[in-house]
C-alpha cells in the first residue's frame, strides 16, 4: 500500500488512543479530587495528570499554578496543546479524511461522526460537573472506533497500521502513566492502606484494570502487583506485554520475509516483557525500567516511520 | 468545477418550458405517476425526507471545503428530492448527440496536434493554435487510441420539448459524477416504493465502465495495467469525488508527493518499495501537473511526468492539451468538426453564437446588446461578461466601449429561457431552473451510463445552477 497511506492511518490510529488515553487520566484524577485525602492540595492531585500528558511548560506560560480549571481546559479544548484531546481528535479526523477510502466506509463513518458529535462539546465549561460525560463519550468512541474497525475491515496492511498505532501509542500510555504514579507515590509508599487503595485504585482504574485486579489477586491493593499486572501479564489488554505480542505480530506480517530494524527492536522488548521477573525489574528500580521501556518504545516508533512510513524508493 | 454561464435570461414573459408542467398545467407523461405520489405525501412528509438526506450525508462526509474555513464547517451541497425524469426517446437523443460531439473533439485534439487537417481546410481558423490553451509539448505525442477526452462533462440545457442546446464541452477534469451516482443511492434509500412505481435503467456500474476504460488505455504491451487517481489532496473542494470514485474502482488513491519518475517510467512509493503505474486519472489541471514544465511553483505534481508521457511511459486521462477544444472560441466550430470528421449532421445544436471579431456579427451584437448575453473568450465563472435583459442602460453602454476597444475577446448568444423542474423549497413545491450533464467514457468505446448530474437553480427565477452561487443537485431518472 502508499506509504502515504500507511501513514496517515497509523497516525489516525495513534490519535484515537491519545485522547482516549488523556480522557482516562483526567476521569481519574477527577474523581481522586472527590476524596481528596488530608495533605493533598489541588496542585499535588492535577499535576501527575499534566506530567503523563507532557508539554508541562506549554501550560506554565499560559495558565501558570497547577489548577483544576487550567489543567481541564489544557487537556481538553486547547487547540494550542499538540496533546489535548481537541487536538488528537482533530489530527485524527484530519488523518482519517486523507485516506478515507483505504478504511472500511463505516470506520470512516465512524471516524466522521465522532468529529461532528465532538461539536457538542464546544463552548462547554467542563469544569464545572460534565468532565465524566465528556471522558466517558471520548472512551467510547476511542471503543466505537476500534469495534468497528475490528469488525469491518479486511485483514490487510490496512487494517495492521491501525493496529500497530493503537498499541505503539497504548504501550507508551500505560507506561507512563505507570511511571508517573509511581514516582509520585513513592514518598508515601508507607503512609498505609487506605491511601494505598484509592491512588492505586485510581492507577487500575484508569486503564480499566481495578476488576480484573481484583479478580486475579483477591487481595488488597499493593504497588508491585498493580505494577505486575500492568506490565508483565500478557492478559491484561492494557499491559505492556500485551500491547508487545500485537507489535510484533504485526510487524512479523508487515515485513514478510525481510529482516529489519523494527522486527529486531520489538523482538528484543518483547523478550523482556514475556521472560521478565517482578523482582529483577524492582532491584533495577521501576522508575529505571519504565523510563528505559518508554525511549525504546519511542526508538522503535522512529524505526516503523523509517521502514513503512516515510515515502522512500526514489 | 468549470463554471460557464449560465445567466440566460427569460427574454418573453411566456413561461420557460417546464419538465413536469405543461402550458395548461397538465402534467406530462412521464411524471404522471410521480405527480399522484406527490399529492399523497405532504410537504411536512417531504421536508422531513430533505432533512434525513442532509443527515446521512453529512454523517457519510459527502462535503465540499471551503478554504479557509476550519474543519467542522464543510458544506454540503443541497440535494433536491424531486428528481428529474427522461423518457428513452429523449435520452437516446442527448446520449447520441454527446457521443457524437465527444467523437468528434477527440478527433479534433488528436488532428491539431498532428497535421491540422481541419485548418488547411480552412473550417476551423489558424488562430486557434495561439489559444493558451493549446499545448505545443503535446506536438507529435502519439496516445494511445488517439484519446484525449477520457471523460468529457457536456452541459446541456432544454427550452422546450424538443429543444436542447450544448452550453459547453468539459474536457479537462469535469466533476460532480460522485452527486450523480451519491444521488441516486439516497432517492432509493428515502423513495424505495417511486422505484417500484418506475422502471429506472441503472447507472451505478459507471465506476467499473470508468475503469475498463482507463485499462484499456495503458500504453501498448502493458498486461496488466496499475491504474491510480491523483487529486491536489484532501484540501482540495472535489476531494470526496476523488476518494470516492477510487474506491469504488478500487484503484490507489496518490498525491503527487506518492509518486515520482525515474527512467522513463512513474512509480508509487509503496510499504513494499516502489510500484509502477501506467494509467493516471488525473483530477489536477495540466498548469499543476509537472512543476518541471509547467508551473514551477506547484507543489501537487510530479517532476518530470510530462516527460515520461510524451514518451510513452504512462497515460494521462484526461490527455495534457484538451482544454483547447471545450474553449469558448472553439465551442463555435464544434458542429463544423462533425461535419469534418464525421460526415454526420449534428445530433445537438450549438447555442448560436456571434463572433465578434466578425464585422457582420459585430455589427448585429451593437445593436442588440440589451437583449443579448456578451462573454470574454477567455473568461470563466460568470467574469468579464454582460446579461443584456438584466443589466442597466448605463451598464450596457460601459460594456459597449469595453467591446469596441477588443471586438475580437468577446462573443455574445442568445439569452435563452432554461427549462425548470419542480423543485422542494421552503413553502411547498416551485419551478426552478435546471441544466443537465452526463458524463461521456471514451477508451475503450464511446458511451455513456443512462445518467446524468441535473443542477438546479434553487433561487427563484435564478438561471445560475453552480454549487458556489446556491445550486443544487437532482437525481436524473432515465426510464427504460
Amino acid at each position: 500500500m502508499l506509504s502515504r497511506t500507511a501513514d496517515h492511518l497509523y497516525w489516525m490510529a495513534r490519535y484515537i488512543e491519545r485522547a482516549e488515553n488523556v480522557a482516562r487520566v483526567l476521569d481519574v484524577a477527577y474523581n481522586m479530587s472527590l476524596v481528596q485525602a488530608p495533605g493533598q492540595t489541588e496542585a499535588s492531585l492535577w499535576e501527575p495528570a499534566l506530567s503523563i500528558a507532557g508539554n508541562e511548560e506549554v501550560y506554565r506560560e499560559k495558565y501558570g499554578e497547577t489548577s483544576a480549571t487550567g489543567v481541564i481546559k489544557y487537556l481538553t479544548m486547547d487547540e494550542d496543546n499538540p496533546s489535548s484531546i481537541y487536538s488528537a481528535l482533530q489530527s485524527a479526523r484530519e488523518n482519517a479524511r486523507a485516506v478515507r477510502v483505504a478504511m472500511s466506509s463505516e470506520t470512516w463513518e465512524n471516524i466522521n461522526a465522532l468529529w461532528l458529535e465532538f461539536a457538542q462539546f464546544f463552548g462547554v465549561d467542563l469544569s464545572v460537573g460534565r468532565l465524566r460525560e465528556f471522558c466517558d463519550w471520548v472512551k467510547s468512541r476511542s471503543h466505537l472506533f476500534r469495534g468497528v474497525s475490528f469488525g469491518t475491515m479486511l485483514r490487510d496492511d490496512a487494517f495492521r497500521f491501525i493496529r500497530l498505532g493503537t498499541f505503539i501509542e497504548r504501550a507508551d500510555n500505560t507506561a507512563r502513566l505507570l511511571d508517573v504514579k509511581y514516582h509520585l507515590l513513592i514518598p508515601k509508599v508507607e503512609t498505609g492502606e487506605a491511601l494505598d487503595y484509592y491512588e492505586w485504585g485510581a492507577v487500575l482504574r484508569s486503564v480499566s484494570s481495578f476488576e480484573a485486579y481484583q479478580k486475579i489477586y483477591r487481595d488488597s491493593i499493593v504497588p508491585s502487583r498493580v505494577a505486575e499486572l500492568l506490565i508483565l501479564r500478557d492478559d491484561m489488554p492494557r499491559s505492556l506485554h500485551a500491547c508487545f505480542d500485537e507489535i510484533t505480530v504485526i510487524l512479523d506480517h508487515l515485513s514478510g520475509r525481510h529482516d529489519n530494524e523494527c522486527r529486531r527492536l520489538a523482538g528484543e522488548l518483547h523478550a523482556r516483557l514475556h521472560y521478565g521477573k517482578m523482582s529483577d525489574i524492582f532491584a533495577q528500580s521501576l522508575h529505571e525500567f519504565l523510563e528505559e521501556f518508554i525511549e525504546r518504545n519511542n526508538f522503535l516508533g522512529v524505526e516503523i516511520q523509517r521502514t513503512f512510513l516515510n515515502a522512500h524508493g526514489a | 468545477m468549470a463554471i460557464a454561464l449560465r445567466r440566460f435570461m427569460n427574454k418573453s414573459n411566456k413561461s420557460p418550458f417546464d419538465e413536469m408542467l405543461l402550458d395548461g398545467n397538465a402534467v406530462r407523461s412521464i411524471y404522471q405517476s410521480y405527480s399522484s405520489w406527490l399529492k399523497d405525501n405532504p410537504y411536512q412528509q417531504l421536508e422531513s425526507k430533505r432533512a434525513e438526506a442532509e443527515l446521512l450525508f453529512r454523517r457519510v462526509g459527502i462535503t465540499f471545503n471551503v478554504y479557509g474555513e476550519t474543519a467542522g464547517s464543510e458544506r454540503l451541497i443541497p440535494f433536491d428530492i424531486v428528481p428529474r425524469i427522461l423518457d428513452a426517446k429523449e435520452w437516446k437523443l442527448l446520449s447520441d448527440g454527446a457521443i457524437q460531439r465527444v467523437k468528434a473533439l477527440n478527433m479534433f485534439l488528436h488532428d491539431i496536434y498532428h497535421k491540422k487537417e481541419i485548418i488547411q481546410s480552412g473550417k476551423v481558423p489558424a488562430s486557434i493554435l495561439r489559444n493558451s490553451q493549446y499545448r505545443p509539448e503535446m506536438h507529435g505525442v502519439d496516445v494511445p487510441n488517439e484519446i484525449y477526452a477520457h471523460i468529457a462533462g457536456v452541459d446541456l440545457v432544454r427550452t422546450g420539448e424538443n429543444q436542447f442546446y450544448v452550453l459547453e464541452d468539459n474536457l479537462r477534469t469535469p466533476s460532480g459524477v460522485s452527486y450523480m451516482l451519491e444521488n441516486r443511492k439516497m432517492m432509493m434509500r428515502l423513495f424505495p416504493e417511486l422505484f417500484r412505481r418506475y422502471s429506472i435503467a441503472p447507472m451505478e456500474h459507471y465506476p467499473q465502465v470508468l475503469l475498463n476504460n482507463l485499462r484499456a488505455v495503458a500504453q501498448p504491451g502493458v498486461q496488466e495495467p496499475t491504474v491510480v487517481l491523483l487529486t491536489p489532496g484532501a484540501y482540495n473542494s472535489a476531494y470526496f469525488e476523488h476518494a470516492f470514485i477510487a474506491q469504488q474502482m478500487g484503484v490507489e488513491l496518490v498525491e503527487g508527493q506518492d509518486l515520482f519518475v525515474r527512467s522513463n517510467a512513474v512509480y508509487m512509493r509503496t510499504t513494499e518499495g516502489p510500484k509502477r503505474v501506467d494509467v493516471i486519472y488525473r483530477r489536477i489541471d495540466d498548469d499543476f501537473i509537472d512543476p518541471l514544465t509547467f508551473r514551477p511553483d506547484s507543489l501537487l505534481g510530479v517532476p518530470g511526468l510530462l516527460n515520461v508521457y510524451r514518451n510513452g511511459g504512462v497515460t494521462l486521462a484526461n490527455a495534457v492539451g484538451t482544454g483547447v477544444a471545450d474553449d469558448k472560441a472553439t465551442y463555435i466550430h464544434v458542429p463544423e468538426m462533425i461535419r469534418f470528421y464525421l460526415g454526420e449532421e449534428p445530433i445537438l445544436s450549438n447555442v448560436p453564437t456571434y463572433e465578434l471579431s466578425k464585422p457582420d456579427d459585430l455589427k448585429y451584437v451593437l445593436e442588440h446588446l440589451a437583449e443579448l448575453v456578451v462573454k470574454e473568450v477567455q473568461g470563466s465563472g460568470g467574469y468579464g461578461m454582460l446579461v443584456g435583459p438584466s443589466s442597466s442602460k448605463k451598464e450596457v453602454e460601459e460594456f459597449r466601449l469595453r467591446i469596441l476597444a477588443n471586438p475580437s475577446n468577446y462573443i455574445a448568444q442568445p439569452t435563452l429561457a432554461l427549462s425548470t423542474c419542480p423543485t422542494l423549497v421552503e413553502n411547498g413545491i416551485a419551478p426552478r431552473h435546471v441544466d443537465l450533464r452526463p458524463f461521456v467514457l471514451s477508451g475503450k468505446t464511446v458511451s455513456l451510463v443512462p445518467g446524468a448530474l441535473c443542477r438546479v437553480a434553487l433561487k427563484e427565477g435564478s438561471l445560475v445552477v453552480n454549487s458556489s452561487q446556491g445550486g443544487g443537485t437532482k437525481d436524473t431518472w432515465v426510464l427504460k
